[in-house]
């Protein structure tokens, strides 16, 4: 490290030390807080109504007309309002799928590493066998099933990518719960509740985090590509993956129509990968993995 | 290693009755039931859909189904479809060539082009082609390879007008190996893109990894040339990880197979499990959903073996 004239001392500060110096991930998590901020004001910054048709407006080009920035799609409707809400339905659903995801797995982690024995053992079968069927196959299947609905949809998502959470996290209790505050903790009397979710849970928090932001990114993608193929959001409510749907039809003359809101879902995607593994950097340096 | 190979095989037994537990009980969730077709269709009567159901043997405990359908999986007789009533496991065979052609030749282009990066990356640690390569690699596994598909049939097809934008074949040249190769092109380069990114970064820090070890130091005290260390000393020790990667990888080829399929209409098992969902097609979905998992259980059993063969340390353990 250099130029240390003021080195942190909290944790808080050396994490956020190394996390800066990573600039991808600074890049990330700015890109990550413009996504979550025009989502949250999605009503007040797009310029028209996102279902609001008008054919004799159809296929505006980009830039063209100061009332639709970003052009207007095969109905009228106006692009760029339907990005901005479409990015809320797309963030909402990842995120939702991420808590989902981060939830199962983590249980399942804890109680798989912290009771062992054949706990351990049926728990961490069930998830190789998940583990067996690609997740692109199951999350279809599942997704077809259920009528869909924003929940419904986030909930496949994440029922259906746990699996390497709970790996995550179990590698880390069995770890940690040798060490001595365990030990302690059982000495004064604490129950295995207590010690799973208010000893352990909050000790192996940093991979979790990290195993949590990339799983944003992953169900973002996720939800856009069953979206694109109709088993995802349902039209009239706009998500990015269900934008491309239509645009395909009409790609030799107007690409706009595609480019951008895959441009979105890949900027998404993007910025949470990076920012994860900038935390990742950050809270663990076992794990770097680039220079 | 005939003790470890059949210790694998024995652990590899529980897997595939899971597996077949959790298809079963998928299908017979499902809304409908596994008969939706019939059911959810007004026209057909129900005393009809009760003959359908003993036909099927739907009337029958559910534990003897399940026995029945899972020692049919074993024996080789995986059902029949609902639309022509043709053998699951001949519609499912018939798609695999399609798809071995477009992985194969996805992971060839990924594997040469991703390990001479990663290799590369790593004699040449820090030097800006490794820095380029190393964040390259970040940004080409955040894209999202369905709209990468769309963006390459909207340059190099309809812009460039270099390629065909979709199918297998041009109507009439089936068999037309010229043909074949053309319509191969940027499906593999879709595919390749995400892979070739894992095994780049995968590659480079397996060898980061071995270059620093004493053995390596002993090859460069006693004279050995440098491309004989990267070869015979550095590569036979960083190829265990990445066999295991191969093994674990297979699942993901699958799903990038079958979104690669989709978007540029390759005739091959995913788009055989599009269709199927579209249409409700149950036992085809139900046999798709076995098939892969083989494959995936089988792929990691090949990796496990491969890299004992390698290392005498893992047999032993």
């Amino acid at each position: 490290m250099s130029a240390t004239a003021a080195a942190p001392e909290s944790q808080a500060g050396r994490v956020w030390a190394r996390f800066r110096r990573h600039r991808l991930a600074l890049a990330g998590g700015m890109v990550v807080a413009l996504l979550l901020a025009s989502a949250l004001f999605a009503p007040v910054l797009a310029p028209q109504d996102p279902t609001l048709l008008d054919t004799a407006l159809r296929f505006r080009a980009p830039f063209a007309d100061w009332h639709f920035p970003l052009g207007t799609d095969e109905l009228g409707r106006d692009t760029l309002s339907r990005l901005l809400h479409g990015g809320r339905v797309s963030l909402t659903v990842g995120l939702v799928a991420m808590v989902t995801t981060v939830m199962t797995g983590a249980l399942i982690g804890i109680a798989a590493g912290y009771l062992g024995g054949i706990a351990d053992t049926v728990l961490m079968r069930f998830v190789d066998t998940m583990l067996c069927f690609p997740q692109v196959f199951l999350l279809l299947v599942v997704a077809a099933f259920v009528p869909p609905t924003l929940v419904s949809i986030s909930l496949v998502i994440g029922l259906t990518s746990w699996m390497e959470v709970s790996r995550i996290v179990r590698a880390e209790i069995l770890h940690l719960k040798e060490q001595d505050f365990v030990a302690a903790a059982r000495a004064l009397g604490a129950s295995r509740a207590r010690i799973m979710f208010r000893e352990l849970l909050p000790n192996a928090a940093a991979p979790i985090l990290v195993a949590a932001t990339l799983k944003v990114a992953s169900a973002v993608l996720m939800e856009s590509y069953i979206s694109y193929l109709g088993y995802g959001v349902q039209p009239p409510l706009a998500s990015w993956g269900n934008m491309l749907t239509n645009a395909q039809g009409y790609f030799d003359t107007v690409p706009w129509l595609a480019i951008l809101p895959g441009a979105a879902i890949t900027l998404t995607v993007m910025g949470f990968n990076f920012l994860g593994d900038g935390l990742r950097d950050a809270l663990d340096p076992r794990l770097r993995m680039d220079p | 290693m005939i003790g470890f190979v059949a210790r694998r095989l024995l652990q590899a037994i529980p897997l595939l009755i899971g597996v077949s537990l959790i298809g079963f009980g998928l299908m017979h969730l499902a809304p409908g039931g596994p008969l939706a077709v019939y059911t959810l269709n007004p026209t057909i009567q129900a005393q009809d859909i009760e003959r359908i159901r003993i036909i099927f043997g739907l009337d029958q405990p559910i534990h003897v189904q399940y026995v029945k359908w899972a020692t049919g999986i074993f024996s080789g007789n995986w059902g029949y479809t609902f639309f022509g009533g043709r053998p699951v496991l001949d519609v499912i065979l018939e798609r695999l060539p399609a798809t071995l052609l477009l992985m194969g030749s996805a992971l060839s282009v990924a594997i040469l082009l991703g390990l001479s990066i990663g290799v590369l990356g790593a004699v040449k640690r820090y030097s800006v082609f490794d820095v380029l390569a190393t964040t390259g690699a970040l940004f080409a596994l955040s894209f999202p390879t369905f709209w990468f598909g769309l963006m390459a049939i909207f340059v190099f097809a309809i812009e460039l007008r270099w390629l065909p934008s979709g199918g297998m074949w041009e109507l009439g040249e089936e068999g037309n190996i010229l043909s074949l190769l053309q319509h191969l092109v940027l499906p593999t380069l879709v595919l390749a893109l995400v892979i070739t990114a894992t095994w780049s970064r995968y590659s480079r820090s397996a060898f980061l990894e071995v270059m620093h070890q004493d053995y390596m130091r002993t090859a460069r005290a006693k004279g050995v040339p440098p491309r004989a260390r990267l070869l015979r000393h550095a590569f036979p020790n960083a190829a265990k990880p990445l066999i295991a990667l191969l093994g674990v990888e297979v699942p993901f080829l699958f799903s990038g197979a079958l979104v690669t399929e989709t978007i540029f209409g390759w005739p091959g098992m995913g788009r055989l499990f599009v269709d199927a969902l579209g249409m409700k097609e149950y036992p085809v979905l139900m046999g798709m959903m076995m098939f892969t998992a083989i494959f995936v259980i089988l792929g990691n059993l090949l990796a496990d073996i491969a890299i004992a063969a390698i290392d005498p340390r893992v047999r032993l353990r």
